[in-house]
């Protein structure tokens, strides 16, 4: 009974108590719970819940197809443009929820923020789990799309996964560098739904990275959502769709770079939000 | 007995720009600093503590007492590691749970049973923990028949009930608890308090901040005074309650610009507070009877103008008993918009103060239709004295807290 407790916490200034990282494996539960949280007053707040994700990418679809399929007459990459469009459109949707929610999610949460300690990490996080169900719910249509169309998707449809991580780690690296700046200075949160506008139309939703210029593809990749964008099409279109791989390559790299940035600047940051928040 | 806590040296610095009295920075004002005006001098310093040293042993239970301003929640804050410390040690032995607020993360879209899974988890519950203990507490919040409803379709009664109740079953070595009993209903009050100190019973390390004097004496095997963030004294509890009821310092006009405690919009803010007596003297000490005035100044943040504000002092015992509130509101001697000027003071005037003899304090208050500007607790300490109330000669028996005028005839109608 009388076990000698030596385990000794030691509070110094800027000091961290334990291992970042296996601190917030520590704190998973509470990860789960916010997005578990998240998940239900989603579905139960609106009426439309769940059929809001349908209808949403639904009609971004068939507006960008006649748009730029019926209208501009951009190329279809030989398969229905409507499928197209809907392949970037899974990738792109999950970006912008995300990182506006990410972005959002420390000022939503700011009472918890100044009465309880947890590693800061777990709200923009949280987010993640809340969009990767909206993606699934999305994924689904895209097979009924399929269906429809009477589309056989290429056997690389199995690398999806690896696509979607990066999906993901773009998502997250944004959402923490803006949620971090938004904590700081109150009118980042201006710059959110620009990103988000105006990203629509610089990333490659409505239409194929392939008729961008071969000069301007590498200045194109810069943007880490065309990386994404072009994987999610290249595992589904199958054979007639032809990958930059080199330029992919360059915004698979920007993306784990600027990661690691957005992390490391929230991780120092961190601290300081319960005085300033 | 070995230490829990140990607290070495504790120090912490807030930065206030003096300038601007925007609550939030923003990246447009940071670039104009940058470029158009180099003004570093904008920028306060203020020690919310410093140097601050003491110990709590393991099982010990320990009450941190002081006035609005002193420094108690920002000590709990570094402690639960909340907010970062300047300078200084802490040494903490065993796992620290914090409630610092009743409900942190209660979401009123979710039931009760969501609430509880999310709260416990949030207060650092495993999710096995909070399924071993879901039967107890349900039943300590009597809430079983509603468990599946909405939070928000609850009273709020209700709400504070499970809040406590999943808070009161948290099971670490080392509590840290702030005034969180200054909620629900007396007799649910009284049920904390029973369920705290079961709490403290079984040898867990009890750090409670709170205004209730009876439930620090109550509670505490002794107490940590502080004092405009400064160190006053560690000792048994009731003498350091003495001490703090005797409220040693009191000033004759408070500065409330850089207090951080406080509530609200912030569109207007109080600056300063004071007590005029009779002869027109700022003074924290009247007498029952004098004729005095209450007077706040404020100011208004912001270019918008304010429509009809409602000012208010609230009286209080030291013992924090509710006295009375005074609002020009309820009075009806209201503002209009055109009569508000940019910086000024509101005046109270009592003709005749019928606070009896004893130590109180007022909070201030201002709102606007709609939304609480600012409020700031224990603005102001004052004393009453003794004074001839009656204009009879005789004083009135001190035991009692309020004075009524009154004209007493006997009456000799035949029966």
């Amino acid at each position: 009974m009388n076990r000698i407790d030596d385990n000794i916490e030691v509070l110094e200034p800027g000091k961290r108590f334990s291992s970042y990282w296996g601190e917030l494996w520590q704190y998973r539960e509470l990860f789960y719970f916010l997005s578990w949280r998240d998940f239900l007053v989603r579905y139960k707040q609106t009426v439309l819940g769940v059929a809001w994700s349908v209808i949403r990418p639904i009609l971004t679809m068939i507006v960008f197809t006649v748009v730029f399929g019926k209208l501009a007459k951009f190329p279809s990459e030989g398969v229905p443009y409507a499928i197209m469009v809907y392949c970037a459109l899974l990738p792109w949707q999950f970006f912008a929820t995300t990182f506006s929610e990410a972005g959002n999610s420390l000022l939503a949460n700011a009472r918890m923020l100044t009465k309880i300690y947890f590693p800061r990490l777990i709200i923009p996080a949280s987010s993640l789990l809340v969009n990767l169900i909206d993606f699934f719910i999305s994924f689904v249509i895209l097979l009924g799309l399929m269906a429809y169309y009477q589309f056989m998707p290429s056997w690389k449809i199995v690398f999806i996964p690896v696509f979607l991580f990066m999906a993901m780690i773009t998502s997250l690296g944004a959402g923490v560098l803006i949620v971090t700046l938004n904590v700081k200075y109150r009118d980042f949160r201006y710059v959110v739904p620009f990103v988000v506008q105006l990203g629509l139309y610089v990333s490659p939703v409505g239409f194929s990275s392939n008729i961008i210029p071969g000069k301007w593809q590498f200045l194109y990749s810069l943007n880490p959502m065309v990386g994404v964008i072009d994987g999610f099409r290249w595992s589904i279109l199958g054979e007639g769709y032809t990958m930059n791989w080199a330029a992919f390559s360059l915004s698979a790299a920007l993306t784990v770079l600027f990661f690691f940035i957005s992390v490391t600047y929230f991780k120092r940051m961190e601290k300081s939000f319960a005085d300033i928040i | 007995m070995s230490v829990a806590v140990d607290v070495q040296g504790l120090g912490k610095k807030y930065l206030i720009s003096k300038s601007d009295k925007q609550q939030y920075n923003t990246f447009r004002d940071r670039i104009y600093q940058l470029f158009i005006k180099k003004d570093s001098n904008s920028v306060e310093e203020f020690w919310a503590l410093k140097d601050i040293s003491f110990k709590v042993k393991k099982g010990e239970r320990v009450g941190i007492i002081g006035r609005n301003g002193a420094g108690k929640s920002t000590l709990l804050k570094i402690l639960s590691k909340i907010t970062d410390l300047t300078e200084g040690r802490i040494e903490i032995k065993g796992k620290v749970a914090s409630l610092l607020e009743v409900g942190t993360g209660f979401h009123p879209e979710l039931t009760g049973r969501e609430n509880i899974y999310l709260n416990g988890s949030i207060l650092g519950m495993s999710r096995d923990e909070i399924n071993a203990k879901m039967e107890e507490i349900i039943s300590f919040a009597e809430i079983e028949k509603f468990l599946d409803v909405p939070v928000k379709r609850y009273s709020s009664g209700m709400t504070v009930r499970l809040a406590f109740s999943v808070a009161a079953h948290l099971e670490p070595e080392i509590l840290v608890v702030d005034e969180v009993l200054a909620v629900g209903d007396a007799a649910f009050q009284k049920k904390c308090l029973g369920k705290m100190e079961d709490v403290a019973q079984k040898g867990r390390t009890v750090l409670f901040v709170s205004h209730q004097m009876e439930a620090i004496d109550k509670l505490c095997d002794s107490c940590v005074l502080l004092e405009n963030g400064k160190f006053v004294m560690h000792d048994e509890t009731s003498k350091v309650i003495d001490a703090y009821l005797s409220a040693s310092k009191k000033y004759s006009e408070v500065d409330l610009s850089c207090i951080k405690s406080r509530h609200g919009e912030g569109r207007i803010r109080f600056t300063k507070t004071w007590i005029e007596n009779g002869r027109g003297e700022k003074t924290p000490i009247v007498k029952s009877g004098d004729s005095i005035k209450i007077v706040a100044e404020y100011e208004l943040v912001g270019a918008e103008p304010i429509a009809n504000p409602a000012f208010a002092f609230a009286v209080n015992t030291i013992r924090n008993v509710a006295i009375t509130d005074l609002s020009n509101f309820t009075a009806g001697d209201e503002f209009h918009e055109h009569e508000i000027p940019n910086k000024g003071k509101v005046v109270c005037e009592i003709p005749s103060l019928t606070l009896n003899t004893g130590s109180y304090y007022f909070n201030v208050l201002v709102r606007t239709p709609g939304a609480v500007e600012d409020w700031i607790t224990e603005a102001f300490y004052f004393d009453v004295e003794a004074g001839d109330f009656f204009k009879s000669g005789n004083l009135p028996d001190t035991a009692r807290l309020i004075l009524m005028n009154q004209d007493w005839k006997l009456d000799f109608r035949d029966q």
